[in-house]
C-alpha cells in the first residue's frame, strides 16, 4: 500500500477516540441531511401524485392556479371550448375541494380531500385499489379510501358508512398507499357525488384534464386551446406538477425548512470533522515536520492529510448508509417516507468527501506553515 | 582531492528583532568533505543547531551562500529548499523522529517515498539500509518495540537510504546511554567512510570525539578552532567511548 494511505490510516486509527469523534460527526451530519433531502424527496413526489396519475395531455386550470389541491372553479364553457378545437379527444371535468368527514359513530369531524373525476372515463381514478373497483365508485354515495387512513376516518372495513359536509357516503373501493403528504386523508368520488359534496354547481369543475388525439400535434392543440380561454390556463403535467411543488416546496415554507435543516447538518458535520482533523493534525506536528525535514513537498503532506479526511469519509458514510437505510426501511408506511435514490445516495457521498476535505482546510493551513526546524525543539 | 559536498561562505544568521536580535552565525566559512566525519561542539547558544539548519537548508542564511555539491542554494523558495533537502541531505535527530504509527522498514522507506520512489526496489533499498545499520531482524518492529539505541539505527538507516550526499545528525546520541551511543556511532562511522558521502554531526558528548575525522569548536556563532586527524587530533583520539 502506498505510505501516504498506510500513514493516513495508521494516524486515524492509531487515536480511536478521535477517529470515533471525527466519525460520530460525520454519521450525524450525514443522517440529518438524508433524512431532510429523503423527506424532502419523498414530500416533492407526493404533493404531485395526482398529477402524475392523471391520464392528461394537458390541463385545464384557473388562471393563478397554484397547485393541485389549491384552486378556485373554472367558469363551466371550457370543455366545450375544449372539445371544440380539432385534435381533442376529451375534456374530462375534475373536481377537488376540502370537506369534513364525520365518522360514523361520532366524534370529531375529520377534514378530508375529496377528489371527483368521471368514473367512465380514464382521467383520473383511484389506484392501487384493493378492494372493490374504480367502477364502484358510479355506485350511490360511493367513496374511495386508503386502507392506511380506516383508523383516523372511523372505518373498520370496505362497506362502511360516514358522513361528508352532512350527506352519506359509503366506502366501496380501498386503496393501499395513496396518502397524503398533510394529515387531510384523500377521498375518491365519482364527479357527481364530489360535486354534492363540496356544493359545485353541474358542469363547473376546477380542472379538465385534455386528452389528445395520437396523431396531433401537441404544441398546435395547445396553442389553439389557449387561445380560446380567459381566466384559465393551459399546462401540460409537467408544468403542473412543477408548479405545485414550487407551491408547496417553497412558497408555504416546507421545503425551505427541510432544505435548510440539511445545510445545518452539512455545517455542523463540516465543524465536527474540521475539528478534529485540526487537533490531529496539531498532535501530529512533529510528524508533519519531520517529513518535511527530510524533503518531502507540502503537496505529499496535503496528500496525507486529504487521504485522512477520505478514509473518514468512507468509513463515515459507510455507518450512515447502514443507518440510513434502516430508517427508509423504518418509515417504509409512515405518511412522510423517507425516500433513498441511487442518485442521492451517490450524491451524498460525493457531499460526505466534499465535507471532509473542506474539513481539511483548518488542518493544511496548519501544515502548510510548518517549519522544518521544529524537529530541534526537544 | 578531497570531494567537497558542501561548502559555506560567509554565512551570518541574525535571529529575532528589537531587543531579542540575535547574531547566531557570524561569517562562518565551512567546507565538509566526502569521507569524511565532522564533529561540531560548542556550549549551548553557540549557534550549532543554527548552523546545521542552515546547512540542512532549512533555515536560510541573513548573508552568506550555501553550496551544496556544487548547486548554490540562495534565493531558493521553501518548495526547492525541500527539493535540496530530499536529493542531498539526510538528517539523524536527537529524539529520532520516527513515525510511532509506521514500522522500522516503513520508516526508513518514507525517505524513498517522498522522491517518489515506490517500487520494489524502494523496499530492497529500504531493506539493504537496514541491514546497514544491523536491523534486519527488526524491519517489521514499531518504534515502540525498539530501544532508544535502534530506534537511532532506524533514523541512521533513514537518513542513508536515499544515498545521501550529506548527513547531518543533531546530537544523535545524547538520549542514548554508552551501550547504545557506542554502537549508534559504530554505525555512522562506519557509513561516513563512504567518499561519496560527507557526515557532519552536532555533539555536546566527548566520548564521540574519538570516532571523529575532524573537530570544529563553535563559540558564539564563530568557528574558533578546526582540527583534523593526526597530529592536533591524536590527543583527543586517545578518549575512549565509555562503555
Amino acid at each position: 500500500m502506498n505510505l501516504i494511505l498506510t500513514l493516513a490510516s495508521r494516524n486515524l486509527f492509531h487515536d480511536r477516540v478521535r477517529l470515533i469523534a471525527t466519525v460520530v460527526g460525520i454519521v450525524f451530519s450525514i443522517v440529518l441531511v438524508t433524512v431532510q433531502l429523503g423527506v424532502f424527496l419523498s414530500f416533492e413526489r407526493m404533493v404531485t401524485t395526482m398529477i402524475d396519475h392523471a391520464q392528461a395531455d394537458f390541463w385545464i386550470v384557473p388562471a393563478e392556479t397554484k397547485s393541485f389541491e389549491e384552486s378556485s372553479l373554472l367558469a363551466g364553457r371550457e370543455r366545450l371550448q375544449a372539445l371544440s378545437v380539432d385534435g381533442v379527444t376529451a375534456a374530462i371535468p375534475v373536481v377537488v375541494g376540502y370537506a369534513s368527514w364525520r365518522k360514523p359513530n361520532g366524534g370529531a369531524s375529520t377534514p378530508v380531500l375529496v377528489v371527483g373525476a368521471p368514473t367512465t372515463a380514464p382521467g383520473l381514478q383511484p389506484w392501487n385499489v384493493v378492494e372493490g373497483s374504480p367502477d364502484d365508485l358510479s355506485m350511490p354515495d360511493g367513496v374511495a379510501i386508503d386502507r392506511s387512513y380506516f383508523e383516523q376516518l372511523g372505518i373498520a372495513q370496505i362497506r362502511g358508512r360516514a358522513e361528508i359536509n352532512n350527506q352519506k357516503a359509503r366506502v366501496v373501493a380501498v386503496t393501499n398507499g395513496i396518502r397524503s403528504f398533510t394529515t387531510t386523508p384523500h377521498v375518491f368520488a365519482s364527479i357527481e357525488r364530489a360535486r354534492a359534496y363540496l356544493g359545485v354547481p353541474p358542469n363547473r369543475a376546477n380542472y379538465y384534464i385534455v386528452r389528445i388525439a395520437p396523431n396531433a400535434n401537441a404544441a398546435v392543440v395547445r396553442s389553439r386551446l389557449a387561445a380560446g380561454l380567459s381566466d384559465a390556463e393551459v399546462l401540460t403535467s409537467d408544468e403542473f406538477r412543477h408548479r405545485t411543488r414550487v407551491f408547496w416546496l417553497f412558497d408555504t415554507g416546507a421545503g425551505a425548512a427541510l432544505l435548510g435543516s440539511a445545510i445545518l447538518g452539512i455545517i455542523v458535520g463540516t465543524i465536527i470533522v474540521a475539528q478534529t482533523l485540526y487537533s490531529s493534525t496539531k498532535d501530529h506536528l512533529k510528524e508533519f515536520a519531520t517529513l518535511r525535514a527530510i524533503g518531502s513537498s507540502c503537496r505529499y503532506i496535503l496528500k496525507v492529510i486529504l487521504a485522512q479526511a477520505l478514509i473518514s469519509a468512507v468509513v463515515g458514510f459507510a455507518i450512515a448508509a447502514a443507518i440510513d437505510l434502516a430508517l427508509v426501511r423504518m418509515t417504509s408506511d409512515a405518511a412522510l417516507p423517507i425516500v433513498m435514490t441511487p442518485e442521492l445516495t451517490v450524491g451524498l457521498f460525493g457531499l460526505t468527501v466534499v465535507m471532509c476535505a473542506i474539513a481539511a482546510i483548518s488542518a493544511i493551513r496548519v501544515v502548510t506553515r510548518i517549519d522544518p526546524v521544529l524537529v530541534f525543539a526537544q | 582531492m578531497k570531494n567537497i559536498m558542501i561548502e559555506a561562505t560567509e554565512i551570518a544568521m541574525t535571529l529575532g528583532e528589537g531587543a531579542a536580535r540575535v547574531e547566531a552565525l557570524k561569517g562562518i566559512n565551512l567546507s565538509l568533505a566526502g569521507g569524511e566525519l565532522t564533529l561540531l561542539m560548542g556550549p549551548s547558544g553557540s549557534g550549532k543547531t543554527t548552523l546545521l539548519s542552515v546547512l540542512g537548508c532549512m533555515l536560510s542564511p541573513t548573508s552568506g551562500t550555501v553550496q551544496i555539491r556544487g548547486r548554490s542554494t540562495t534565493g531558493l523558495n521553501a518548495e526547492q529548499l525541500a527539493e535540496v533537502r530530499r536529493d542531498n541531505v539526510g538528517f539523524v535527530f536527537q529524539s529520532y523522529h520516527l513515525f510511532p504509527t509506521l514500522t522500522a522498514a516503513e520508516n526508513v522507506r518514507l525517505s524513498l517515498d517522498v522522491r517518489g520512489e515506490r517500487s520494489s526496489r524502494a523496499r530492497v533499498k529500504a531493506e539493504t539500509a537496514l541491514a546497514t545499520v544491523g536491523l534486519s531482524h527488526k524491519a517489521n518492529a514499531f518504534p515502540r518495540a525498539l530501544s532508544g539505541g535502534e530506534q537511532q539505527r532506524v533514523a541512521v538507516a533513514r537518513a542513508i537510504v536515499g544515498d545521501a550526499s550529506v548527513i547531518l545528525a543533531d546530537e544523535p546520541t545524547a538520549a542514548l546511554d554508552s551501550e547504545n551511543g557506542h554502537a549508534v556511532m559504530t554505525v555512522l562511522a562506519e557509513i561516513a567512510k563512504d567518499a561519496a558521502r560527507a557526515m557532519f554531526i552536532v555533539t555536546h558528548d566527548p566520548r564521540i570525539m574519538p570516532f571523529a575525522d575532524r573537530i570544529l569548536r563553535i563559540e558564539d556563532g564563530r568557528i574558533v578552532n578546526d582540527q583534523r586527524r593526526g597530529a592536533n587530533l591524536s590527543a583527543v583520539r586517545t578518549l575512549k567511548y565509555a562503555s
